[in-house]
C-alpha cells in the first residue's frame, strides 16, 4: 500500500478525512497554523478541534494568472464550514461563473497532488459541490 | 513643545510610469527637490527624513537618499509598511513635527515596480519531486499557494469584492467593470497618470482575466514613482511668509491601524476593518463628516477593491455601496468624486510612493491648482491607503483658510 502523507498538517487523513483546528481554550478562536498564543485574548492554551466537511461558498475567485506550474485556471474559495471559515479551492465543477455560484453548497474532498522521490504520496484537499 | 496642528507645507510627485533611466534614488531626489522647493525650504530646515521604500527594504533607502539631496546628520527612519508605506513614512515625519522634537519633516516615497507582474503568488518549491518534508506553520509539504486558495493580489482582493457580494447582494462583473471603467475615464484629465486611456465597459469585460472578476484593467498598474511631502506645525507656519501659509494644506487627521482579530481574517485578509476603525478615529480627530468631503483618493488596488472602501469610508451607508456607486456618486461630477487622479488602475500603483502620491492629488485639488480635473472649490479631501497584512492609512485635509 502506497505511504501519504496530508499536504499541511491540518489535513487529518483516514476513513472520514477532515481539517483540524487549533481551538483557543480561553476565548474559542480557531487557527488552522501552529500559534504561540491566541491573535484575539493573547492566551496560549489550544486544543485541537474537527472542522466540518459541510460549507457554504462566501466568496471565490477565479484564477487565471498564477505562479508557473500551478494550472489555471482554477476557482480559490472561502468557505464557511458550520461557522468556521476555510480557505480551499472549489473542485470537481467547471470553474466558470456559471458553475461557481456565491452561497453554494460544499464539501470536502482530497485527491492525490503528486508523489515524491520515495513514492509517498501527498494528499490534498479541496470542496466540491454536494 | 508639542503641537497639535500640522500642515504640508510643500508636495510633490514624479509622474507615474515607466522610468527606465532613473533608479528608485533618481526618482526619490526628483520627488524630494520638488517637494522642498514646493515648500520654500531647504534640506537645511528638516529634522528628520522618514524614507518608503518597499521592494528594497533593508538597503537604507534614506541614507542613499541624503547622499544626493543633502546629508545633513538628520535622522532617517527607513519605512516599509507593505502598501501603506507612503503613508507610514508621513505619519512618521508629521509624529515627530507633532511630539515637539523638529520643526519640519521631510517625508518621502519611491518605488520601481516596471514589468514587476504578478505579486503575491508563492511559487512552486524547489523542493517538489524531492522527499515531502512538512514545513512552516502549516506544515505543509507542498507550496499552499494555488492548491490552497490563493495568494496572488488579484485573487486576494477579488475575493474581497466577492465576499461584500456574499454578505449583502447586488455585485457582478460588469458592476466591477464599471468601478474600473470610470477611473480609467478620470484618468484621461491627469498628465501625471502612468496610463490616460479611457476604456469601454466592453473593453474592459473583454480584456485579458485575470482573477474573475478582476481583468487586466480593473487591477492597478506596476509602475515606477516617487512622491514627498514637506510637514510642519501651526507654529512654525505662522513664522513663514504668506505664499506659504496661504498654499500650505492642513492636516486635520493622520492614522494609521492595523487588523484586529477577526474571525477568517486569516484565512481571507481583512481589509474593512482596520478602514473602518480608521475613518473613525479619521473623522472624530478631524472633526468632520463623511458628507464633508470634496473628494476621496482610495486605495483602488483592484476594481473590487474600490467597492467595498466605499462602505469602509462610511461614505455610504452600511450595505449601500452598490446603490451608492450605481447612482454616480463616485464620478467626478458626482456628489462624492473618487479617485478624479484615475486611481491605482490607471494612476499606477508604485508602492511606496502610493501613499504620499494620493495625498499630492487631494492637496492640489484644495490649492486649486488641479488644472483640467479641478473639483471646484473644493475643501475637504480624504486620502486612504491599505497594505496587506494590513495596514491602513487615512489623511483628512483641508485647505488653508487665507
Amino acid at each position: 500500500m502506497t505511504k501519504t502523507i496530508p499536504h499541511v498538517d491540518y489535513l487529518e487523513l483516514g476513513d472520514k478525512p477532515h481539517l483540524v483546528a487549533n481551538e483557543c481554550t480561553s476565548c474559542g478562536a480557531r487557527f488552522f497554523d501552529r500559534r504561540n498564543a491566541c491573535a484575539k485574548c493573547f492566551k496560549n492554551d489550544f486544543k485541537k478541534v474537527a472542522i466540518s466537511t459541510d460549507g457554504i461558498l462566501k466568496s471565490f475567485t477565479i484564477v487565471a494568472f498564477a505562479a508557473p506550474g500551478i494550472p489555471v485556471p482554477f476557482v480559490a474559495g472561502i468557505i464557511d464550514c458550520a461557522g468556521t471559515s476555510v480557505r480551499g479551492n472549489v473542485v470537481n465543477t467547471e470553474p466558470s461563473p456559471e458553475k461557481v455560484t456565491l452561497g453554494m453548497k460544499l464539501r470536502l474532498t482530497t485527491f492525490s497532488i503528486g508523489t515524491d522521490e520515495e513514492g509517498t504520496e501527498a494528499i490534498g484537499f479541496g470542496f466540491e459541490p454536494a | 513643545m508639542a503641537s497639535d496642528d500640522i500642515w504640508i507645507l510643500g508636495i510633490a510627485m514624479t509622474k507615474f510610469g515607466k522610468h527606465s533611466d532613473k533608479d528608485i534614488v533618481d526618482l526619490g531626489s526628483e520627488a524630494a527637490i520638488a517637494a522642498l522647493a514646493d515648500a520654500g525650504v531647504t534640506m537645511a530646515d528638516i529634522g528628520i527624513l522618514a524614507a518608503g521604500n518597499l521592494m528594497g527594504a533593508g538597503a537604507g533607502f534614506g541614507q542613499q537618499l541624503q547622499k544626493q539631496i543633502g546629508q545633513t546628520g538628520i535622522p532617517v527612519y527607513n519605512v516599509a509598511n507593505a502598501c501603506a508605506t507612503g503613508a507610514t513614512a508621513l505619519r512618521t515625519a508629521i509624529m515627530a513635527v507633532k511630539s515637539g522634537e523638529v520643526r519640519m519633516g521631510l517625508a518621502v516615497g519611491a518605488e520601481k515596480l516596471s514589468g514587476a507582474g504578478l505579486l503575491g503568488g508563492g511559487g512552486v518549491s524547489k523542493k517538489d519531486g524531492n522527499k515531502f518534508e512538512p514545513r512552516g506553520r502549516y506544515g505543509s509539504v507542498l507550496p499552499t499557494d494555488g492548491r490552497i486558495g490563493t495568494d496572488t493580489m488579484p485573487g486576494t482582493f477579488a475575493q474581497v469584492g466577492m465576499e461584500y457580494g456574499h454578505k449583502y447582494g447586488g455585485v457582478s462583473f460588469e458592476l466591477f467593470a464599471k468601478i474600473s471603467e470610470k477611473n480609467h475615464a478620470h484618468s484621461v484629465l491627469n498628465p501625471m497618470a502612468a496610463y490616460q486611456k479611457r476604456f469601454t465597459l466592453d473593453e474592459i469585460m473583454n480584456d485579458m482575466m485575470i482573477a474573475y472578476p478582476n481583468t487586466r484593467p480593473m487591477c492597478s498598474a506596476n509602475c515606477d514613482g516617487a512622491a514627498a511631502a514637506v510637514v510642519t506645525s501651526g507654529e512654525v507656519l505662522r513664522t513663514l511668509s504668506k505664499e506659504q501659509q496661504r498654499r500650505a494644506i492642513k492636516v486635520s487627521a493622520s492614522v494609521l491601524t492595523t487588523d484586529p482579530y477577526e474571525e477568517a481574517c486569516q484565512i481571507l485578509p481583512d481589509v474593512n476593518t482596520l478602514t473602518r476603525n480608521a475613518a473613525k478615529i479619521a473623522y472624530e480627530q478631524a472633526g468632520v463628516s463623511p458628507s464633508d468631503l470634496d473628494l476621496v483618493e482610495l486605495h483602488d488596488c483592484f476594481a473590487t477593491a474600490e467597492l467595498v472602501h466605499y462602505d469602509n469610508l462610511m461614505l455610504c451607508p452600511e450595505g449601500g455601496a452598490v446603490d451608492f456607486f450605481m447612482s454616480g456618486a463616485t464620478w467626478r461630477d458626482g456628489s462624492m468624486p473618487v479617485n478624479v487622479s484615475g486611481g491605482l488602475e490607471s494612476k499606477g500603483h508604485p508602492i511606496a510612493a502610493t501613499g504620499i502620491a494620493n495625498i499630492w492629488e487631494v492637496c492640489h485639488h484644495l490649492r486649486n491648482e488641479a488644472g483640467d480635473r479641478q473639483i471646484k472649490d473644493a475643501k475637504v479631501g480624504l486620502a486612504h491607503v491599505i497594505g496587506l497584512g494590513s495596514a491602513c492609512g487615512i489623511h483628512i485635509l483641508e485647505r488653508s483658510g487665507l
